[in-house]
């Protein structure tokens, strides 16, 4: 243990660390987008059932009444005010937080590079990614596929139409083997489980996969249409999941409802109910305007552009805190 | 009965999996970006030794299995059964042929195995790495003939056969590797 004192990543990988970073602060100077830096600490947290905050016990003033707080699982409700407020294209890097995730592509405090642009779809946002991708990557540029065709591609489903049933067969055909802790009457885990354990390590290159399920919209507008889809994509570098973007949903309605289902889907799974944030709402309803973002795991990234195995090497202290 | 969550999943743990007791091979968090997490894990079954995969999901919890090792004396065999003593306490323990298994070619009386208990009850014996056994019966070996490709095979004290150089003859004592079942060398008595 006495030697716990020293960094997981070799001090060369922390300066090509900083080289991406500065690549990547040029890549948006150049394009006219402005850095911004918001509050990693929140009154109100994220609702989606499966990210979970840490909490921290504050104080404002020495003596005053305790109050938790909660760190951010990502800086977009706060860059999403910013966007209502009249900022224009912003991106920002800073750290986030999630709770319970540590593995070789994890640790609970990451660090993310997020990025709006004004008037942009998630196809717009697309091609930028790959622009920036190209500026840090030795990669060729992206292929794209639905999220529809990548299912019907490699496991022949429609992942909009497939019934419980035949999502269940094509599990047990693939021989992955689930605990009975799994929840089996859930759809999105059965279409998450295929990606992961089968999609997932077929995706050789840098794909971009776009167009969800809408169930699995998250904060991303839908589109109408047979079937309707959520205007949402994910990028992944050899079968790596590297960021995930939306076309932003701009609707305060629409938004409440979903952390209010988020929030009812928390409590059937016994997880802690959380603040919802009524200053993001509130910026929505003052009128959002319209726009794209994504986020991105720079860690990973950087673990990418070194060709490392495991996260540790990029990030200074990997669970040695 | 002690319970392990996911997140204490570390290799070498030992839960039990389908009523038997296994050791985790590997662990891997898994998580979609939106969706549920999931622990991507390969256990080795301690009965059968097969290796199994399974997906859990993060932060359930599954039950410990009470699994020791320990260092045991191999007493005498009698055809049916197997003896062993720990090292420790003294205790004796009688181990079946559908237990001892393999690892019964090699044991040679007084050598210290390992010995692994399961609810206190005999699971499996790992003899050691390195045992020395006498030939009983091997080819005399072609004198002169050093071309050394082939080698003969010898059969030793124990029973168990393992290939050995021309120049090896009966009486001769060898070191041998249990783990591949290789000749090492060959020892002076």
């Amino acid at each position: 243990m006495q030697r716990d004192w020293q960094p997981t990543a070799p001090i060369n990988n922390l300066a090509k660390r900083a080289d991406i970073l500065s690549k990547i602060r040029s890549f948006f100077s150049e394009r006219g987008v402005l850095e911004v830096d918001t509050p990693v600490l929140s009154r109100a947290a994220t609702t989606d059932p499966f990210l979970h905050s840490i909490e921290a016990r504050t104080h404002a003033v020495d003596g005053a009444k305790e109050e938790t707080l909660y760190l951010q699982t990502s800086p977009e409700f706060a860059m999403k005010r910013l966007l209502a407020a009249g900022s224009g294209s912003i991106y920002q890097i800073c750290k986030s937080f999630r709770d319970g995730e540590l593995g070789r592509h994890h640790h609970p405090e990451f660090t993310m590079l997020e990025w709006y642009r004004l008037g942009f779809d998630h196809h717009a946002l697309m091609d930028e990614m790959d622009d920036l991708l190209q500026f840090v990557l030795p990669f060729k540029r992206a292929r794209r596929f639905s999220y529809q065709a990548v299912f019907q591609k490699i496991l022949g489903i429609d992942p909009h139409t497939v019934s419980l049933e035949a999502l269940q067969q094509a599990v047990e055909a693939q021989q992955i083997s689930v605990s009975d802790a799994v929840d089996r009457t859930d759809q999105d885990v059965y279409l998450q489980l295929l990606m992961s354990e089968v999609i997932e390590p077929q995706l050789t290159g840098v794909v971009f996969i776009y167009d969800y399920p809408v169930s699995q919209a998250a904060l991303s507008q839908i589109r109408e249409g047979a079937p309707s889809v959520a205007e949402r994509f994910e990028v992944y570098i050899d079968g790596v999941e590297l960021a995930n973007g939306f076309h932003e949903l701009a609707d305060a309605n629409e938004q409440r409802k979903r952390f209010e289902s988020d929030l009812e889907k928390r409590k059937q799974c016994g997880y802690p109910i959380v603040p919802m944030d009524e200053l993001f709402l509130a910026s929505l309803a003052h009128g959002f305007p319209e726009c794209a973002g994504v986020a991105l795991g720079i860690d990973r990234l950087v673990m990418i552009a070194l060709s490392e195995k495991h996260i540790e090497k990029v990030i200074s202290f990997w669970d040695r805190v | 009965m002690t319970t392990y969550s996911t997140n204490e999943f570390k290799n070498g743990l030992k839960v039990m999996l389908d009523n038997d007791p296994c050791m985790i091979l590997e662990n891997e968090f898994v998580k979609p970006g939106k969706g549920q997490a999931f622990n991507r894990v390969k256990l080795r079954n301690l009965k059968n030794g097969r290796v199994i995969e399974r997906t859990f999901k993060s932060g359930e919890s599954i039950e410990g299995a009470d699994v020791v090792e320990l260092e045991a004396q191999y007493l005498y065999g009698d055809g049916t059964s197997w003896h062993f003593m720990d090292q420790v306490n003294y205790e004796q323990y009688e181990v079946s042929e559908a237990i001892v298994a393999d690892a019964k070619q090699w044991l040679k009386e007084e050598d210290i195995c390992t010995l692994v208990l399961w609810n206190g009850q005999p699971l499996s014996v790992t003899p050691p790495i390195f045992v020395t056994l006498k030939i009983v019966e091997t080819d005399p070996g072609l004198r002169g003939d050093t071309s050394g490709g082939g080698g003969k095979p010898a059969t030793l004290e124990t029973g168990a056969v393992v290939r050995v150089p021309l120049f090896v003859q009966i009486g001769d004592v060898l070191k041998v590797d249990t783990r591949t079942g290789e000749y090492v060398k060959r020892v002076d008595a």
